[in-house]
């Protein structure tokens, strides 16, 4: 039941996108996320959409993963739609019926709010899907690095982020179990008020906290037999190397940026 | 051959929690580990096995008296990354020992702890899989590896930091018989082809075998140290510490009660069988 939960969601592949540097991505990303909230006009939004699209293409993911990704917020984006539809008074009136007044402006408004929304939840998925989790972490890293100067602890950070990462299925397989034994004894998670199946849940709980707590002692202790000592005088065997493809993806993230921001000039 | 490892007159208690007395597990004990020996350690369980192998890199350090591994104190700080790096350990439960979520990340991990370049990183890695047979493996996500798959995994973890004893904890107690050869065989290898030395710690006497020396341990003391063939052979001994004997010498003892004349140190089936029929047919 649980083990169909997969994190990350990420498609394996040697694209051009792949082999990008995850830093790369990771600020292309921030690059593409200012670009759409520069946009103003259908001319804008629409470059930025084929960009999107672009990206989706060359990294060989499929577009039902794309709009597989959007349906969870399907609900949120309805949600600010109507408000936007409501809420906003300018142009010219369409409907006026008692309290429910429609405005053209409301329309637009609501428009652009929904393709910006979606564009920017497309966007974050491209990167989870293209990227390995772990990949994403060393980014991280690398990229917050400045921060430990103001001693901030970037490589425990994601040193933990990374074990998170790696112990997510083990800890879903033991809740699995968890669940199996528990039923096994009679335990009843399906019925009764929410607040009795609220309150099943804890025999599963208590279990897995235990069972995680002596897994972070095993592990710890296996870890310092690995001669762990910090993030101090550590290398690492993929070193992180910004490579002609990732200037390339530069360029067209700053073209992208360009075109946004003259478009903005012009009304666009 | 020198020691790698020697405990002299080494004492440990697990301390005192809440208002429970203090748990004394051995006391004044001596032990030497030969370079490029093989050791197995058995004895029932809380006789102090696990606690003694945990001496062996300064994971605990005793109470009273000394470890030294290559002649270093496991109570100097300064040197605990040469004694850890001396002395890899690997622990019952394969999950639990594995950092990373792709196979070869993880092989990575001690290297890159001990700051090796990265292209020597690479190369030991690389080195450390093939010698456990896992290089195919080497971009897969652990939690979909097998149980002697991930034991493995975790052995060339510690391999990758190139040891020169590697302590195994119960490495096959939670696999199945088709991991536990897996991992059995792994270590044999290590011991026989790269001089490693190795201190296997378990319940299963079949495994026990292999080494070149047994140790029987037994309410925090040693009871039994020698070569398989004599350890075994003790069987009343042995028995009355609630251990078993392989399914061979256990045969063998059975017909001696019944009044056959049979030696007892026949370790493997083929031995066994040679022996019975020695015993049946002494004209040939």
């Amino acid at each position: 039941m649980l083990k169909d939960i997969t994190l990350g969601q990420y498609f394996p592949g040697n694209t051009p996108i792949h082999r990008l540097d995850p830093r790369t991505k990771l600020l292309l990303l921030i690059v593409y996320i200012v670009a759409l909230f520069l946009a103003v006009w259908y001319v804008s939004y629409l470059v930025v959409a084929v960009f999107l699209v672009l990206v989706t293409v060359i990294g060989h993911i499929p577009f039902k993963a794309m709009t597989r990704g959007l349906k969870p917020m399907l609900i949120f984006i309805i949600f600010t739609a109507v408000l936007n539809i409501f809420y906003s008074r300018t142009g010219t009136p369409l409907l006026e019926w008692k309290f429910i007044h429609i405005y053209s402006g409301g329309l637009q408004t609501a428009l652009f709010m929904v393709v910006r929304i979606m564009l920017l939840i497309s966007g974050t998925f491209l990167l989870t899907y293209t990227t390995s989790p772990i990949a994403l972490t060393d980014a991280l890293e690398s990229l917050l690095s400045p921060l430990k100067k103001l001693k901030v602890p970037v490589h425990e950070l994601s040193m933990m982020m990374c074990i998170a990462l790696r112990f997510i299925p083990t800890l879903i397989e033991e809740t699995d179990k968890i669940i199996s034994a528990q039923k096994a004894r009679g335990a009843d998670f399906e019925t009764g008020s929410l607040i009795h199946r609220a309150k099943a849940l804890i025999p599963i709980l208590v279990p897995l906290f235990v069972s995680a707590f002596r897994r972070a002692d095993e592990l710890s202790v296996a870890m310092e037999c690995r001669c762990y000592h910090g993030g101090e005088g550590r290398t690492r065997m993929k070193v992180l190397r910004f490579g002609k493809l990732d200037f390339l993806a530069f360029f067209f993230g700053a073209l992208l940026l360009a075109l946004v921001i003259v478009l903005r000039v012009f009304g666009l | 051959m020198s020691d790698l490892i020697q405990a002299s007159h080494i004492s440990f208690s697990y301390p005192a929690v809440w208002d429970a007395l203090p748990v004394p597990v051995f006391e004044d004990l001596d032990l030497q580990i030969r370079e490029g020996s093989f050791t197995a350690v058995i004895g029932p369980n809380g006789c102090g096995k696990s606690t003694l192998a945990k001496h062996f890199n300064a994971v605990l350090l005793p109470s009273g008296g000394k470890v030294y591994v290559l002649g270093v104190d496991t109570t100097d700080e300064d040197r605990l990354l040469e004694v850890r790096r001396t002395v890899g350990m690997v622990f019952q439960n394969p999950d639990n020992q594995i950092v990373a979520n792709v196979v070869e990340e993880d092989v990575a991990f001690a290297p890159e702890n001990l700051g090796v370049e990265s292209e020597l990183i690479r190369k030991k890695v690389d080195d450390a899989l093939k010698t456990v047979g896992m290089y195919d493996f080497r971009e897969h996500a652990p939690h979909l590896l097998s149980g002697g798959q991930k034991q493995r995994v975790a052995i060339a973890g510690v391999l990758a930091m190139e040891p020169r004893c590697i302590v195994l904890d119960e490495p096959t107690a939670m696999l199945d018989p088709q991991g536990r050869r897996e991992v059995v065989s792994t270590i044999t290898k290590l011991n026989r082809e790269r001089g490693i030395t190795v201190v296997l710690i378990t319940h299963h006497m079949e495994e026990a075998v292999n080494a070149d020396r047994v140790l029987v341990m037994h309410k925090g003391g040693i009871l039994l140290d020698g070569t398989p063939r004599d350890v075994f052979s003790q069987v009343q001994t042995l028995r009355r510490t609630g251990l078993d004997v392989p399914q061979t010498t256990e045969l063998l003892f059975a017909l001696r009660a019944q009044g056959w004349e049979l030696p007892l140190d026949a370790l493997t089936v083929d031995e066994c069988a040679e022996t019975i029929f020695r015993r049946l047919c002494p004209a040939n």
